[in-house]
């Protein structure tokens, strides 16, 4: 209990923390037409671990998860790039063929936009998304657990073996 | 003497600083922009992307991005490494095979 | 010089107060949170020394789903900011994990008490 908060901190964080999710995701998906993409989104869904880690003081052991979203997002991105290799690397192969990512736009200059437009930019920007709300989350979760804000395992820290 | 030494580096880079930012030309007037209005005019047509931002970060630009990609990684390997957890039995282990 | 030129140059001069303060922070202080602080500072400073650079006066943000005019600012620089924020966030994340284990390993985060060898 040492390391929740009040109750009304969490029934605000209980509530609060799914909008925010959806708002990084919103950011995620319409980085091709509107300010945001992949890092903002990101950042912002790695706010709502932090939101969690401070309120309940416990995050569960999903380290491994986060892991390997992480790897997962930075390999997908990578295997996009490689696929246009055809003619140059990070060539966008998809983009105005029809299809799934692949409409066009309805205008040149100003325009509204659609959502299945971007190709490759549009999938890129899901995968660094992933890669970085993962690395993010990560990082929050290591560094609160380590200066004593979450509850700590049964575990010790290298710099203690040394001491003894 | 090494805050003598601080003190003057501080002085002749703050000065190399002020000069330059009154050397420099007016703002809002940039010199060279040919690269960037390609990209203001190309994008559209080619990718079918409003934010020329994510264009230029994902498409025309796309390995700096990846090297971006690969520093947040190996960042969160090297926060990871160097707040790693040692299980008790492990530690245990290791002191008696020292 | 006249005020008005002055006032023009305000982002650059701007920039240079942020890098002079992040470097004597970064020169001058003995504690490594505020080290670090100070080296945000100066990272702060190349950020906006780049997108001050991409500025042309009048003229709007290169996103065209809402934007009221096709003259546009360069959008290079705007992505290698993008680039150099992301960036700076990893380092800063690697220095406060250093910090953390310093402050385990010696009980102090003052560079004085850190600079002698562990036997």
């Amino acid at each position: 209990m040492k390391y929740e908060m009040s109750r009304v901190v969490r029934t605000v964080t209980d509530i609060l923390v799914v909008p925010i999710i959806i708002f990084g995701i919103y950011l995620i998906i319409h980085g091709h037409l509107t300010p945001g993409g992949g890092f903002q989104g990101g950042a912002v869904i790695a706010s709502s671990t932090a939101l969690l880690v401070i309120a309940y003081g416990s995050f569960g052991k999903h380290k491994k998860d986060l892991s390997s979203l992480e790897s997962l997002g930075l390999t997908l991105f990578i295997l996009l790039a490689l696929i246009g290799m055809g003619s140059t690397m990070f060539y966008n192969y998809i983009s105005g063929t029809g299809g799934l990512f692949g409409g066009t736009l309805p205008s040149l200059g100003i325009n509204p936009g659609y959502i299945n437009t971007g190709g490759t930019i549009t999938l890129m920007n899901l995968m660094v998304g992933l890669e970085v709300s993962a690395a993010l989350s990560l990082i929050i979760w290591m560094m609160s657990k380590r200066s004593g804000m979450m509850e700590p395992e049964e575990t010790i820290s290298p710099s203690e073996e040394v001491e003894k | 003497m090494r805050k003598s030494i601080a003190i003057v580096a501080f002085l002749v880079i703050f000065a190399f600083l002020a000069g330059a930012a009154v050397e420099m030309r007016p703002f809002g007037e940039p010199d060279q922009s040919a690269m960037d209005d390609h990209f203001l005019g190309d994008t559209q047509e080619r990718h079918q992307v409003n934010n020329v931002v994510t264009a230029v970060l994902f498409d025309y630009r796309g390995l700096d991005t990846l090297g971006e990609a690969t520093i947040l990684f190996s960042a969160v390997s090297g926060v990871l490494t160097v707040l790693r957890e040692i299980k008790k039995d492990e530690k245990e282990e290791e002191v008696a095979t020292k | 010089m006249s005020w008005e030129s002055l006032l023009l140059m305000m982002p650059y001069i701007t920039v240079v107060l942020l890098m002079v303060i992040g470097l004597f922070t970064v020169l001058f202080k003995k504690n490594l949170i505020k080290i670090i602080m100070g080296i945000t500072i100066m990272q702060n400073g190349a950020n906006l020394f780049l997108v001050s650079l991409a500025y042309r006066s009048g003229e709007y943000a290169p996103i065209f789903t809402s934007a009221e005019s096709t003259d546009m600012v360069m959008p290079t620089p705007h992505a290698l900011t993008l680039t150099s924020i992301v960036i700076g966030l990893a380092t800063t994340a690697l220095m406060l994990s250093f910090t953390i284990m310093i402050k385990r390993h010696y009980g102090s985060i003052n560079t004085e008490d850190v600079r002698r060898c562990k036997e």
